[in-house]
């Protein structure tokens, strides 16, 4: 114990002058996705969040599966993506508490402004997708197991195509998130998908423009949990608790209906 | 788009836009820190062992050399597993703090300053080593001795660990997580202004830690050529 | 005054295959300077420094003690080439003292190799010969009773050469022994009590000075005498 106390004390003086750690009695952690957080939504809500509450939220970005890895390890309070069937997995196998729907947002498939593939205005996303399989157009993938990714894969297998046979080849898979991706997709003048809040802050578009949406296939669910105590028994379950509760309440969904990007909202809350 | 950025940059600069001075102040102090640990866990391990002879002495300095080449990302996994919540550290809670981007520093720039210091020590050593055996200088003595005598030449390894620490984005995003206004540094929030395709502001960012860097070795240069032209070296 | 006895029993020396030292016994027993000659390769440093103890023979073994017997004696170096730390030339003559003198103490110091001014200097800004008196300086600072140098005076300046043989007289007359390498015969002339002549790794001769300049025993020594070269 004192050990630890030592440690701890050595490692705060160390940054004492340098601004608080996270032993900051009201913080928490939330393991969410890199795509979330460049949609720029958190700067929007977390400091009213700290004005109803007072709890200080630290968010961790990184991919889906790193992001739900991480709350299975313990490293974070609350898990929020966008990735149903794991989430359930995740509840179900005792990581979690509860799983709530939060919000949603849509996916979009963007493109080099020429339209290799001819999908423009398609309302029909496999269709479109099959389109550019048969067509050989360049495909950018995010191939990193995340929210996107997984949602991109169901929609080639409702088109019909695999498009991991083709890897390398006009499919490119570029393990990166969706930043990283669409950068690769403008720097190809590839096709990609990406969510509508990424797309709509990105800051290099490039030639790309947005090709085909509105398919209620491109429906992209988020969903938040807590990090179960009983597994875990660091996790700050008031806090945590608290930060959900907000969340899914009129205030919060209300907040997050008013994040706007160039007079767009971009996400939609659907809580129960 | 270069022109822009370090217009960009300028301007970050000369507004001393906030954002810009928490994030290159954390950054210094992070990398500073880890620095100093490694030089004082690098200057005596390297000066020993360049000092000592025993059986294995071959494999201690190639595995040091090896050690220089340390893939940060994989340092910061390391680092990661170790600090974890469920992981043997867990219970310190250092993860997603500035010392845990310390830690991860210092794993990463102790073989460097140590492998560059056993460089340095090694031909100090051939030719101070007869003198001191006929000096009977004991071992402590000699220790400071070596380091006080290449002090110009042991700069240079600092400032090979410190570009390798402020430039480092791989191990503090995975230990650090790039959290605002708690550990984000320069390198991770280019890389985060990268991933929102915002390249001019990434680029600008950039242009500023480049020149931090070419300050610093400009300074510790002017340092290094007064002490040649003084015949200190 | 006792005296400082030397004594090896067939001291081998033996690197990598080639014998450099061959079965040299001697027995140095006389105060004074014993001056060490013979051709280049002859392996005169490395008796020397075999004797310092700064090279382990691979055979025999050396023996180093005063009349009586009494702890280890203090044995100090002069190298052929300078070796000063890179500081001023008083730190370079601090770092070696070992008794804490005052300052002032090392202040004489410095004034008896005439160096006294140029205190606060970088060592290795010095003149070879200013180099070369800071190392004997440095090295009677140790207050040595059994001195060793290698050839200290090779290609300096003869004000320099004279300081440095100055001191070497008197502190034989305080009582330092000392083994003195010269390649110079004039030099060897002017300080010997006695000589080793040594060629191809082994002791030719052992004599006391003034025979050995008059009347040398062996044929190499009367022939590197002569100005011969000697194989």
């Amino acid at each position: 114990m004192t050990f630890k106390k030592t440690i701890r004390t050595i490692s705060t003086a160390l940054f004492i002058p340098f601004g608080s750690t996270l032993a900051v009695a009201d913080s928490i952690i939330v393991q969410s996705t890199t795509s979330t957080k460049n949609s720029g939504l958190y700067d929007h809500i977390l400091p009213i969040v700290k004005e109803d509450t007072g709890i200080t939220v630290n968010v961790v970005a990184v991919g889906t599966g790193q992001a739900i890895k991480n709350a299975q390890r313990c490293d974070g309070d609350v898990l929020l993506v966008h990735a149903k069937t794991s989430e359930e997995k995740f509840v179900a196998q005792g990581f979690g508490v509860k799983r709530s729907d939060l919000m949603y947002n849509d996916f979009i498939i963007v493109g080099p402004n020429n339209d290799p593939a001819g999908i423009q205005g398609s309302k029909d996303v496999s269709k479109s997708l099959g389109t550019i399989a048969s067509s050989r157009a360049l495909f950018v993938s995010r191939g990193d197991d995340s929210g996107t990714h997984k949602a991109e894969l169901r929609l080639w297998q409702a088109s019909g195509v695999d498009p991991a046979s083709a890897s390398g080849t006009w499919y490119r898979e570029t393990g990166s998130g969706m930043g990283a991706t669409l950068n690769t997709a403008v720097g190809m003048g590839a096709y990609a998908m990406t969510d509508r809040a990424t797309w709509t802050k990105f800051g290099n578009k490039g030639d790309l423009k947005i090709h085909v949406e509105g398919d209620t296939r491109l429906f992209n669910q988020y969903g938040v949990i807590l990090v179960n105590p009983k597994n875990c028994p660091n996790v700050k379950t008031s806090a945590g608790q608290q930060f959900i509760d907000w969340l899914l309440s009129n205030r919060g969904q209300l907040t997050i209906a008013s994040y706007q990007v160039n007079g767009k909202q971009l996400f939609f809350p659907n809580a129960n | 788009m270069p022109d822009s950025a370090f217009l960009e940059a300028f301007e970050l600069i000369a507004t001393a836009n906030a954002d810009l001075y928490e994030i290159l102040w954390l950054s210094v102090q992070v990398s500073i820190t880890a620095l100093l640990v490694s030089v004082v866990l690098g200057f005596p391990l390297g000066t020993t062992l360049a000092i000592s002879d025993f059986r294995g002495k071959y494999l201690c300095t190639t595995v040091l050399n090896a050690l220089m080449g340390l893939p940060p990302v994989v340092v910061g996994l390391l680092v990661y597993l170790a600090l974890s919540r469920s992981g043997p550290f867990g219970v310190l809670g250092l993860l997603y703090t500035p010392t845990a981007m310390v830690i991860a520093q210092v794993i990463l720039i102790t073989p460097i300053i140590a492998a560059l210091t056993y460089q340095v020590m090694d031909d100090l050593h051939h030719e101070y080593r007869e003198l001191f055996l006929s000096l009977n200088i004991h071992l402590a003595k000699a220790i400071s001795a070596y380091l006080w005598d290449a002090r110009y030449s042991l700069i240079t390894a600092v400032l090979a660990g410190f570009g390798r620490a402020i430039s480092e984005v791989g191990a503090v995003m995975i230990v650090g997580g790039n959290i605002d206004h708690l550990t984000r540094v320069m390198t991770t929030a280019i890389a985060l202004e990268t991933s929102k395709g915002e390249l001019a502001i990434a680029l600008a960012l950039g242009v500023v830690l480049l020149t931090l860097a070419l300050l610093v070795n400009g300074l510790v240069t002017a340092v290094q050529t007064r002490a040649r032209k003084y015949g200190y070296n | 005054m006792e005296t400082l006895r030397i004594e090896t029993m067939g001291l081998g020396l033996a690197i990598r295959g080639s014998t450099l030292l061959n079965d040299i016994s001697i027995q140095v027993a006389t105060p004074g300077v014993t001056m060490i000659l013979g051709p280049n390769g002859a392996g005169k440093s490395l008796l020397i420094k075999c004797l310092h103890g700064l090279i382990a023979p691979t055979r025999g073994r050396c023996e180093i003690g005063l009349h009586q017997d009494g702890d280890p004696i203090r044995q100090a170096m002069v190298f052929q080439k300078p070796v000063l730390l890179r500081r001023s030339v008083l730190d370079n003559l601090q770092f070696a003292d070992r008794h804490s003198h005052q300052k002032e103490a090392l202040q004489q110091a410095l004034e008896a190799v005439r160096l006294l001014e140029k205190k606060d200097q970088p060592a290795t800004q010095l003149s070879g010969g200013e180099q070369q008196r800071l190392s004997l300086a440095r090295a009677l600072i140790t207050k040595p009773k059994l001195l060793f140098l290698d050839e200290p005076t090779a290609s300096l300046d003869p004000a320099s050469v004279l300081i440095i043989e100055q001191l070497i007289k008197q502190a034989s007359q305080q009582g330092v022994k000392s083994v003195f390498i010269s390649h110079d015969i004039g030099q060897a002339k002017r300080l010997a009590s006695d000589v080793i002549f040594l060629n191809r790794g082994q002791v030719i001769e052992h004599t006391d000075a003034a025979t050995f300049f008059t009347n040398p025993h062996s044929r190499e020594a009367k022939a590197y005498l002569n100005g011969e070269i000697v194989l």
